[in-house]
């Protein structure tokens, strides 16, 4: 039998890792980091919960706090959203799903896990280093990111290594997609989460730039003076936000596409049925990557752009929620006389597709322009955003990891604590964020460190509710864990999937396939005699 | 992965992706350049006419030049004449030394009448001089970090040619970094008019 890529390849244990250019390794060490990064945030987050456990001073000093919030942003998003799925499971499963022996560009792949790696270890240093941890919030917004006297250089640049890994990712798996398909993995024969990181790859490849531009420009204004952001010299704040959000916008979609994408593989794979829709739902992606594009400045509607800029927004805004409605039409569309089963990971998805809902729509609500005034700058947002970011993509990871977990690592995991997890994670994310909502709308700012007294019950539900969930995501994590450790082995298919990662062993061999495979159906053919 | 695997065509469209990400990084600078001028018209004009349009018109066709010497490098690798490729290589890195040189010149002077981020005489200035300059100092700068860039792969190539490793039948690597010199080349031309040809 072939050797499974797990297995020494002779160079000592640390070398087989760090210089590996095998997809599949650098996926996992992509999930080694990136998983110690979350907790790190989660913990900051949850020092943030307690302190807003009483009214007045708890467990710290409103700058303590303005640099928690900050790097609870910075790590989550730039070190395990906006990478989450595609550096881990894009990496892993890309060339396997569509029939190849790797990527098209091996070092590469590897030399972004690098740059990724510096990125994240620049981030913690600004934590701890000189001047002190930023206090800008993780969208450094101009003219207080000019003048707070922080690490605000240092963590700046932390975020644009680690954009530069995303670009040259995205670089790898347009290539690969392009390229590297099994003879007969037409297009419209590519699993949906191979269409998902595609489309995403194209926003990293074309937003990520210019959010390296701003971030450059934020260090030479901070540097050398040179006032295109600095109002003191005519600079105008306006525009680096501007800047900001043509990235950053498009961004919280290279967070939620390839999360959609793993959804649409867990669907079909428990409910014994070929997807409904499933041309809509590759093009949706697509859609959502282009009209992604171009609603950015809904986070400036109170920023004075104008009344015709901002009905122009609102009405894109509001068209760019069509094609995610699209999807989740196609999910339940598909599930709907289907022979469902309810394992951990389609328990995950299901959870993915009610929270994703919620988050969608009350981003739509923002996207009204009266209201939007109303709930700007609230915990609303805050709220809307981790249901969204994740109650979304977490929950799509957490999905995909129970579901891709046998197949990566050649183990299975104890299914009953998988699901002892859940209810914990479920019941604790909802009174956390959920209260978050309420809070909002009751008007509560955003990124303040105490609270008044009308606001007092609502925030140590938040807390109460985090400490639910962390209860949860330790359990979940810890089944995983000793799985990892002490599962038994793996059958190949254990969930009955059709698409190529279930044809070969778990784990993969070192060169996923002895052969090429060649391509004659659809990826999801559970009804036989239908062609997609 | 140990499979030897060679794909020239994907090779190529992972350059043309990268260039596509070069262009959005000084697009966002253009925005804010389009964005500036519209607003401070009067003053864009009076700082544009402190440059030096000789020197700026003179660069230009260095570059040119330099991307010309390289096409025709190129060429010679494709007909097997190794010699005149490198010869031709070696101009064109020689034409970038001479871009850098005289975009020092030019920086220089500006530095010795007090005109730089910061500097004592450009803050005395009306803001939009200030912005113009400061949109400048960075295009041009972050233009010479490319062409040093630049250079410094065309250095590989030279070394690679020199080693056989880049010939004929395979010369992608030389075809792709002759793209991202082009590319340089092409920000160049625009960079001329918007600063040196404003006034």
């Amino acid at each position: 039998m072939n050797m499974n890529y797990l297995e020494p390849q002779g160079r000592g244990a640390v070398r087989d890792w760090i210089f590996s250019t095998d997809h599949k390794r650098i996926g996992l060490l992509y999930l080694a980091v990136m998983t110690a990064m979350f907790w790190v945030a989660v913990l900051l987050g949850v020092l943030m919960r307690i302190e807003q456990l009483t009214m007045g001073p708890t467990i710290m000093t409103p700058a303590t706090y303005n640099a928690m919030f900050t790097v609870h942003g910075v790590v989550m998003i730039f070190m395990f959203v906006v990478p989450g799925l595609p550096a881990v499971f894009g990496n892993f499963l890309l060339p396997i799903m569509i029939g190849a022996k790797d990527v098209s560009f091996p070092r590469i792949n590897l030399l972004s896990w690098y740059f990724f790696i510096i990125g994240g270890a620049l981030a913690v240093a600004s934590l701890f280093l000189g001047a002190g941890a930023p206090d800008t919030g993780w969208t450094f917004y101009v003219p207080f990111s000019l003048r707070t006297g922080t690490n605000v250089s240092l963590a700046v640049f932390a975020a644009f290594l680690l954009g530069f890994s995303s670009i040259l990712t995205g670089i790898n798996f347009i290539t690969t997609v392009h390229r590297m398909r099994a003879p007969g993995m037409s297009w419209h024969r590519m699993p949906l989460f191979v269409w998902a990181l595609y489309s995403t790859a194209w926003i990293q490849v074309i937003a990520t730039p210019v959010i390296g531009i701003t971030l450059l420009l934020v260090i030479l204004e901070r540097s050398f003076g040179i006032g295109v952001f600095d109002p003191a010299k005519g600079g105008d704040p306006v525009l680096y936000q501007h800047l900001f959000w043509i990235y950053s916008h498009p961004a919280v979609y290279v967070m939620i596409v390839p999360a959609m994408g793993a959804i649409s593989e867990i669907i079909p794979t428990f409910a014994r049925r070929t997807i409904f829709g499933y041309k809509a739902i590759a093009y949706s992606s697509i859609a959502i990557a282009a009209l992604g594009s171009l609603v950015w400045a809904h986070h400036m509607f109170t920023s004075g752009m104008g009344e015709l800029a901002n009905t122009v927004f609102s009405l894109l805004t509001f068209l760019v929620a069509v094609p995610s409605a699209i999807k989740v039409f196609n999910w339940t569309a598909t599930l709907y006389k289907g022979s469902t089963k309810l394992e951990p990971p389609m328990l995950y998805a299901l959870t993915f597709i009610l929270l994703f809902s919620i988050g969608g729509l009350t981003g739509v609500m923002q996207g009204a322009l009266a209201l939007n005034v109303h709930l700007h700058d609230t915990y609303f947002i805050v709220g809307h955003f981790h249901y969204v970011m994740f109650g979304g993509t977490g929950f799509a990871f957490f999905a995909a990891l129970l579901y891709w977990f046998p197949k990566m690592f050649g183990r299975t995991y104890d299914r009953r604590w998988a699901f002892a997890a859940w209810p914990p994670l479920f019941i604790g994310f909802n009174i956390l964020y959920g209260s978050m909502l309420l809070l909002g709308l009751q008007g509560m700012p955003r990124r303040y460190f105490d609270h008044l007294p009308q606001y007092h019950v609502l925030h140590v539900a938040a807390t109460a509710g985090s400490w639910i969930m962390v209860t949860g995501l330790a359990m979940l994590f810890t089944t995983l864990l000793r799985g990892l450790l002490k599962g038994s082995k793996a059958p190949a298919d254990p969930w009955g999937g059709l698409t190529l990662e279930w044809t070969v062993s778990s784990p993969p061999p070192l060169e996923n396939f002895e052969a090429i495979p060649t391509v004659d159906r659809a990826p999801y053919a559970y009804n036989p005699g239908r062609t997609s | 992965m140990s499979v030897p695997h060679r794909d020239d065509f994907g090779a190529r469209i992972g350059m043309w992706l990268f260039l596509f990400t070069e262009m959005m990084l000084f697009g966002g600078l253009f925005l804010l350049y389009s964005a500036y001028r519209s607003m401070h018209p009067l003053e864009f004009h009076a700082a544009s006419e402190e440059l030096n349009v000789v020197l700026g018109v003179f660069n230009t066709l260095v570059l040119l030049t330099s991307s010309w010497t390289l096409a025709l490098s190129l060429t010679a690798v494709e007909k097997g004449e190794t010699r005149l490729a490198k010869g031709l290589l070696a101009a064109t890195i020689l034409l970038g030394v001479v871009f850098l040189v005289d975009k020092g010149f030019e920086w220089s002077a500006e530095f010795r009448h007090g005109i730089y981020p910061n500097g004592p005489e450009l803050l005395k200035r009306a803001p939009g001089e200030v912005l113009f300059f400061g949109l400048y100092f960075t295009m041009t700068g972050l233009h010479g970090l490319h062409v040093l860039a630049g250079m410094t792969l065309l250095s590989v190539a030279l070394l690679k040619l020199a080693q056989g490793e880049v010939k004929l039948g395979n010369s992608v690597f030389l075809e792709n970094i002759g793209l991202y010199w082009h590319l340089v080349d092409v920000i160049w031309i625009f960079l001329l008019p918007l600063f040196y040809l404003a006034a």
